[in-house]
């Protein structure tokens, strides 16, 4: 590879894993804050991305496709958290995990009945089409640009939010002490199924962004759970900044495992390791440091 | 004017299948400070608890402004005109020193401030010196001064403190019955649970004692000074 081939990726791999943040944060988050193991985390990917498709089509607008299918992620969100969610706050993680795969079921069910289990894609809006030329015979695709200049953007606002803001502090109270801030005059319930909420439309969200560069396919939720999940162990159970750089970790691996080659008696082993090497990754992380890359600090 | 801001009758509680509260009658009026004692385990912070809604009563009924609070929630409560600060302090450790004040700082019922921000670091000037500090890293009488200082900025009609001088030094603990005095002179009504009987019994209009769930006595504080036996018997002194 020559150093612009590498730029290229290095490029792709660091819009991969700001995407991955955004899928991980709303799962650590929901974990950090409260408690809850949510492994139907995926599953609102996978809603986000058939939303766009369908939205894009009714309404022939991205954007404003977009501003729907993230309002309507977070009402269900908030529904969610009201019917099941919430009573899994001081249950074990067994039920929570057992409760959530129920609701992947459930989803996977209605997308099968709403939209079929066909294959589909969704185009990339007009006003982000086109490509970036950067030498005579190499450019990068304007959308991805636009993409990972999102992400960021939405991390900043996460971090702000919860180290700067008077919700923030509400949730880092309720999560030092949960009595203590109820018996302040606080509804930490409500904060809780807004928080839940707002995981849900990330969730969202992240598949509408991701629908125009990937395909829309019934597997797709639980592909980005399992790479969640080994972002936000690998990050810490519970920290922003630990999945931000996990996520680019396990971006840039990914993404370099797939194009490297290194022939062994003929057969090209990279692709193959780079799917491994995060689970190894994974693997060093809890047994040589099982509280994850920053712990529990966000 | 001193009519009854707390009304407890006949409460029982449990913790799973161990009885802790024996039907506990009790009454708080405005503007009034109660002790509370009994030895170690004898279900003081259970009876706070259920005060609060953080523990659910089996029988029996709480009234707080002669409303049953059977169904209200915690927060509820709290804002309400009841305040907290718990054995332990529960201050919360990841955040900062202002940041575990402004958090409560609120008006209080029908909207009446007496305590600001600035009141309660004029009270603390400890607290004004490690305003940016993390909650976990003050001392123990920091902690309760923070407690307390957050407490108040929920501007209640209720105070209540939980072992209130617990492993503080005893110049730090004299400062903290000063600062419980001033809260009494501004009307605050206040329950005071705490090891140290002489210091309670001063400052309490009326003290209670609790056995094994049960209040044993209940009288004005001087009435107790009275019972050596009793005291020796029921609080070990
Ligand atoms: N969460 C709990 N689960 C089960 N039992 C509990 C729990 N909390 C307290 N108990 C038990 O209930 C009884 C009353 O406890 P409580 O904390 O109310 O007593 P206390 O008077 O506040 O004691 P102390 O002076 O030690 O603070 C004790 O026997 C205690 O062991
Ligand atoms: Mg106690």
């Amino acid at each position: 590879m020559d150093a612009f081939a590498i730029f290229i990726q290095a490029m792709n791999g660091i819009q991969y894993g700001l995407l991955l943040f955004l899928v991980a944060s709303g799962l650590t988050l929901i974990f950090g804050i409260m408690g809850v193991i949510n492994i139907a985390h995926g599953s609102f990917y996978m809603i986000g991305a058939y939303l766009a498709w369908s939205l894009m089509g009714w309404l022939e607008n991205f954007w404003f496709g977009l501003f729907v299918g993230v309002a309507a992620a977070f009402l269900l969100g908030l529904v969610l958290e009201w019917m099941f969610i919430r009573f899994l706050y001081d249950r074990d993680h067994l039920q929570q995990v057992l409760v959530t795969y129920g609701l992947i079921l459930i989803f996977s069910e209605l997308r099968s009945v709403i939209w079929g289990d066909d294959v589909h894609s969704v185009a990339i809006p007009a006003l982000l089409d086109g490509s970036i030329q950067l030498t005579e015979n190499l450019a990068y695709p304007i959308y991805r640009l636009w993409l990972s200049g999102v992400c960021v953007v939405i991390a900043i606002l996460m971090y702000f939010g919860i180290q700067h803001t008077r919700l923030g502090m509400m949730i880092r109270a309720g999560e030092s002490d949960r009595e203590m801030t109820k018996a302040l005059g606080i509804n930490i319930g409500l904060v809780y199924r807004f928080i839940f909420a707002l995981g849900v439309s990330l969730a969202a969200f992240s598949g509408m962004i991701s629908a125009p560069i990937s395909s829309v396919f019934p597997g797709m939720g639980s592909q980005v759970l399992i790479v969640s999940f080994v972002v936000v162990v690998i990050g810490g159970l519970g920290s922003i900044k630990g999945a931000m750089v996990a996520a680019l970790l396990v971006g840039l691996i990914d993404t370099f495992g797939k194009v490297m080659s290194l022939d062994i008696f003929g057969i090209n082993i990279f692709p193959e390791m780079a799917g491994m090497s995060i689970f190894a990754l994974m693997a060093l992380i809890l047994i040589f440091r099982p509280q994850g890359i920053f712990g529990k600090e966000y | 004017m001193l009519n009854t801001l707390v009304k407890l009758t006949d409460l029982h509680a449990h913790y799973g299948l161990s009885h802790v509260l024996h039907g506990v009658n009790l009454e708080i009026k405005r503007g009034e400070t109660v002790g509370l004692m009994g030895r170690n385990g004898m279900g003081k912070t259970t009876l706070i608890k259920c005060l609060l809604g953080l523990v659910s009563i089996s029988s029996g009924e709480i009234q707080f402004r002669e409303q049953n609070t059977k169904t209200l929630p915690t927060h509820t409560l709290a804002r309400g005109g009841i305040a907290y600060v718990p054995e332990g302090r529960g201050i919360f450790k990841n955040l900062s020193v202002k940041e575990n004040l402004i958090l409560a700082a609120r008006s209080g019922f029908e909207g009446r401030i007496e305590w600001t921000y600035d009141r309660v670091l004029d009270s603390f000037p400890r607290l004004k010196e490690r305003l940016m500090h993390g909650g976990q890293q003050l001392s123990g009488g920091e902690q309760q001064m923070l407690s307390i200082g957050r407490a108040l900025l929920t501007n209640p009609d209720l105070l209540i403190l939980d072992e209130a001088t617990e492993g503080l030094a005893p110049l730090i603990a004299q400062d903290i019955w000063g600062i419980i005095k001033v809260v009494q002179e501004s009307g605050i009504s206040a329950l005071i649970v705490d090891k140290n009987f002489k210091a309670v019994s001063k400052i309490s209009n009326r003290c209670v004692v609790m056995v094994k769930g049960k209040i044993v006595f209940d009288d004005v504080s001087p009435k107790l000074i009275e019972h050596p036996e009793a005291l020796k018997n029921w609080l070990g002194v």
